[in-house]
């Protein structure tokens, strides 16, 4: 077997730590190939080995045969490895082709011959199913449109082996469907695919094979068709995953959280929340389902003071809490695992010790007539770095050097700590290896059954399907459908999500 | 490499560029047709050869420590204060305005009056683009900066209206505001060393202690790295980009007190910017932004500058080459931040 990729016991050493150890991985032509593994583990390190960013210190690679030094990027281009990347390199104010053929523009006479990129972009985009217009402004399109830019741009500088680096953490679930059928289509076409990930769904359904790497050593690849999800977890984590969530059925008592009517404005001055009605129990979990832009956002900075709300009441256990100040809403009882960890869940300059004091650092015992107390805020620190595993050298570490799955567990860990009537979660899962997520499932559903309400907020239909005790689904900033998740299934949500009408009677409310 | 990174780096960096600094000076001089040998013996004589210049050094780096403070007090919450000249200028005018409109009172009641007096005017000079900023979002480094002709020319203004006696200047203030000392002049062989550094390393502690040990500190930090986060952590992001502004303000007026109330004792009507503001700037990114750090690079600038006056005197070499060598130390102080940027975020990319 000829393989079009061959990186063969791959070492690469940081001071003080090994990324890379002892790695093999071995690409065949028109296959897709999962790398697999735990935040941190080690596979964007081998990728930036792949794509001339970082110089192994052993180990060969071959590409298609041919034993090949890829000392920078350029070579890697040359070579027809292209990379379609998490977090997109796009200009915002560029047009599609422009951003396409940035670096390496096409010139009739000294002039950038847009006329002539845009016919190439369109005929490249036609034969691969991409559907992009290549006239249109990046910052007008959908993220999933984005990502497909961001194949365009490799594919047009003659990639025949794609690097997808995550792909599918930004994606609605319709967007992942699509992105799914892009895949195999440039299979066909003759493209060989390398899919980052740490979803063992996705690469059940669109991989043939999978390497598994785990704290930056190679343990093997194997067959999909000869695995199975329960396997490829050991794997990677070492231990046995439990994915079925366990929970005993709930047992709500009187409502904690009740919003009426609620009408909440975007930035442009356009109603994102429309009417909308919700309620949490007391020993419940909400899971509110529904595609990105529904009006979740603005729900929850409505209901956490971070927004100004246009008509409509939020009751926090019986108390209206309507437009009240952040930290108001904070101390009457309500903990907020935001959606995005960096830009409002932590303050990555800050050590782990002060952001776990961010809610509470300015009042006793941390803080006393306006001077810190530092040696409360360090054991504070401590004792929540072990209660909620949190893997940090210690409290004094900046925030931004954890890994994500460890900065999530510790704004989760703040949060659940001021034992809060109320826990709103955020995609609290997002980006997060199995391990991390099965714990913080474990301790959402733990601050249920002391009697909390939770309200979780999730792109993911596993989760939600998985974690919640009632489903609200939201559509145009209303709730559309209330079900029970052993009522209902992936496909009716999915409808649902879209807009469509529940088939079979149902709650409405 | 690994030296100029880490825990190491907030010294070393600055070191290395002081060293680059007098090196790449030194070639000028070479180029210029000076032996460098001989004129840098004749600055470091400057600095530090006999007590006057010592002392002379000292009063040199006072106000520069306290403008310093300012500008790094700011840049620790995330704004640009490049108004501390202007506010300089409002609080120097407001001590002597103190020191002259008082009679009989202590020097411990009068002094303390006149320092604070600075502050208020510095505070109220900054608190104007601060509450531009918070409100409306203009951008501070525009507002300081035209905060800073405003000053000069209301400074001049008021000056010439109500404060004038012969000479461009106003009167001398009262003898109990004064921070001069007959003594420090006597041990520094009469140097014009006045008792305005005590005041400038107790603004060091002051922000040092502001910043790291009180929970307003830790507010106006949170402001300054993420202010989305301080919201959701239920801190008044505006209220603190405006108390950033206004204690910075504050430093900046009390460092035109150090003018005032010890080395002139008077104002004179300003033919331009002092340029004590500006230096303020350099000052603290020399000294990475922390309070021990400013008083460093305040120390060090201070010495520049009055040994430049030697060197010129003895080895003929213009004192503009001293202005020359502090440029290529803030040259190299911020390219070695850059290196650190471009490097931090080639490790970041490739973070495993």
């Amino acid at each position: 077997m000829e393989y079009v990729i061959e990186m063969k016991n791959i070492r690469k050493e940081f001071p003080g730590i090994v990324a890379n150890d002892n790695i093999t991985l071995q690409l065949q032509k028109g296959e897709i190939h999962a790398l697999l593994g735990e935040n941190g583990a080690g596979k964007s390190t081998l990728m930036n080995v792949l794509f001339g960013l970082y110089q192994p210190e052993k180990g060969e690679i071959y590409v298609r045969g041919n034993k090949v030094n890829i000392t920078d990027p350029n070579i890697a281009n040359e070579l027809g490895i292209g990379m379609v990347h998490q977090h997109f390199m796009l200009v915002e104010k560029f047009s599609v082709t422009e951003n396409i053929i940035l670096g390496n523009e096409p010139t009739k006479k000294g002039q950038v011959n847009l006329k002539e990129a845009e016919k190439e972009v369109e005929a490249i985009s036609k034969q691969y199913g991409l559907a992009v217009d290549p006239t249109a402004k990046i910052e007008d399109i959908s993220v999933g449109m984005q990502q497909r830019v961001e194949i365009l741009k490799t594919l047009y500088r003659g990639a025949d082996i794609l690097i997808f680096d995550e792909p599918t953490a930004v994606l609605t679930p319709q967007e992942i469907k699509e992105l799914i059928v892009i895949m195999k289509k440039l299979i066909s076409e003759g493209k060989s695919i390398i899919l980052i990930t740490h979803k063992l769904k996705e690469i059940m359904e669109v991989c043939d094979r999978c390497t598994v790497i785990r704290r930056g050593v190679g343990i093997g690849t194997v067959d999909v068709s000869e695995t199975n999800p329960d396997d490829l977890a050991s794997m990677m984590v070492g231990r046995e995953v439990n994915f079925s969530v366990e929970k005993q059925p709930s047992d709500p008592k009187g409502n904690i959280l009740e919003v009426q009517s609620l009408v909440v404005e975007d930035s442009r001055h356009v109603p994102a929340v429309n009417g909308l009605n919700i309620s949490v129990k007391s020993g419940e979990i909400v899971g509110i389902a529904g595609v990105d832009g529904n009006g979740q956002s603005e729900l929850i900075e409505a209901i956490t003071g971070l927004r100004k709300t246009k008509s409509g009441n939020v009751m926090l256990k019986g108390k209206d809490i309507t437009n009240w100040k952040p930290r108001r809403v904070t101390e009457s009882g309500l903990g907020h695992i935001p959606q995005d960890r960096h830009k409002h869940g932590l303050v990555l300059d800050f050590s782990i010790g002060e952001n776990m004091v961010l809610q509470t650092y300015y009042k006793r015992p941390f803080s006393r007539n306006g001077i810190l107390n530092f040696t409360t805020i360090v054991n504070k620190a401590k004792s929540l770095i072990k209660e909620f595993d949190v893997r940090t050298p210690s409290e004094s570490t900046p925030a931004r050097a954890l890994s994500g799955g460890n900065q999530q567990k510790a704004i989760i860990a703040r949060e659940i700590d001021r034992s809060p009537n109320l826990l709103i979660a955020a995609q609290p899962t997002r980006g997060l290896d199995v391990g991390a997520i099965e714990f913080i499932h474990s301790k959402l559903i733990e601050e249920r059954d002391k009697g909390k309400a939770v309200l979780l907020i999730s792109f993911e239909l596993d989760e939600i399907m998985n974690v919640s005790d009632r489903i609200a689904v939201i559509y145009e900033g209303k709730i559309v459908a209330v079900v029970k998740p052993e009522e209902t299934t992936e496909q009716e949500l999915g409808l649902l999500m879209a807009g469509g009408k529940r088939k079979k009677a149902g709650e409405t409310s | 490499m690994s030296i100029l990174r880490g825990k190491w780096s907030a010294i070393s960096v600055p070191l290395l560029s002081v060293a680059l600094g007098l090196f790449v000076g030194g070639i000028i001089m070479l180029v210029s047709g000076y032996n460098p040998f001989v004129a840098y013996a004749a600055l470091f004589n400057g600095i530090f050869s006999n007590t006057y210049v010592l002392g002379e050094t000292i009063r040199q780096m006072t106000p520069l420590i306290l403008s310093g403070l300012a500008v790094a007090f700011a840049f620790r919450t995330g704004l640009f204060n490049i108004g501390v000249e202007g506010q300089l200028l409002v609080g120097w005018l407001a001590s002597v305005y103190v020191g002259l409109q008082f009679e009989g009172l202590s020097p411990f009641v009068h002094i303390p009056l006149a320092i604070l007096a600075a502050g208020v005017a510095g505070a109220i000079w900054a608190f104007v683009p601060g509450l531009l900023k918070a409100k409306y979002h203009v951008h501070e480094v525009i507002t300081t900066i035209m905060m800073n002709y405003v000053a000069l020319h209301v400074v001049n203004a008021i000056i010439r209206t109500y404060l004038l006696a012969p000479g461009e200047r106003t009167e001398e203030i009262h003898q109990s505001a004064s921070l001069q000392s007959a003594f420090l002049e006597s041990i520094t062989d009469f140097s014009r060393l006045h008792y305005g550094i005590v005041f400038a390393i107790i603004g060091a502690i002051i922000m040092w202690f502001l910043l790291w040990k009180t929970s307003t500190g830790y507010e106006l930090r949170a402001v300054g790295f993420n202010k989305y986060a301080s919201e959701y952590a239920g801190i008044n992001v505006r209220r603190n980009i405006i108390l950033s502004m206004v204690v910075s303000g504050a430093f900046a007026g009390a460092a035109g007190a150090m003018e005032g109330l010890g080395t002139y004792g008077y104002m004179t009507v300003m033919p331009d910017f002092t340029g004590v503001g500006f230096d303020g700037i350099a000052v603290s990114l020399l000294g990475a932004n922390s309070a021990l750090g400013v008083v460093l690079a305040a120390a060090l600038f201070g010495g520049l500058k009055i040994g430049a006056l030697n060197m010129q005197s003895v080895a003929q070499v213009p004192t503009q080459l001293v202005e020359i060598v502090i440029a290529m130390i803030i040259f190299f102080v911020a390219s070695s931040y850059l290196i650190h940027w471009i490097s931090n975020r080639v490790n970041k990319r490739g973070k495993i």
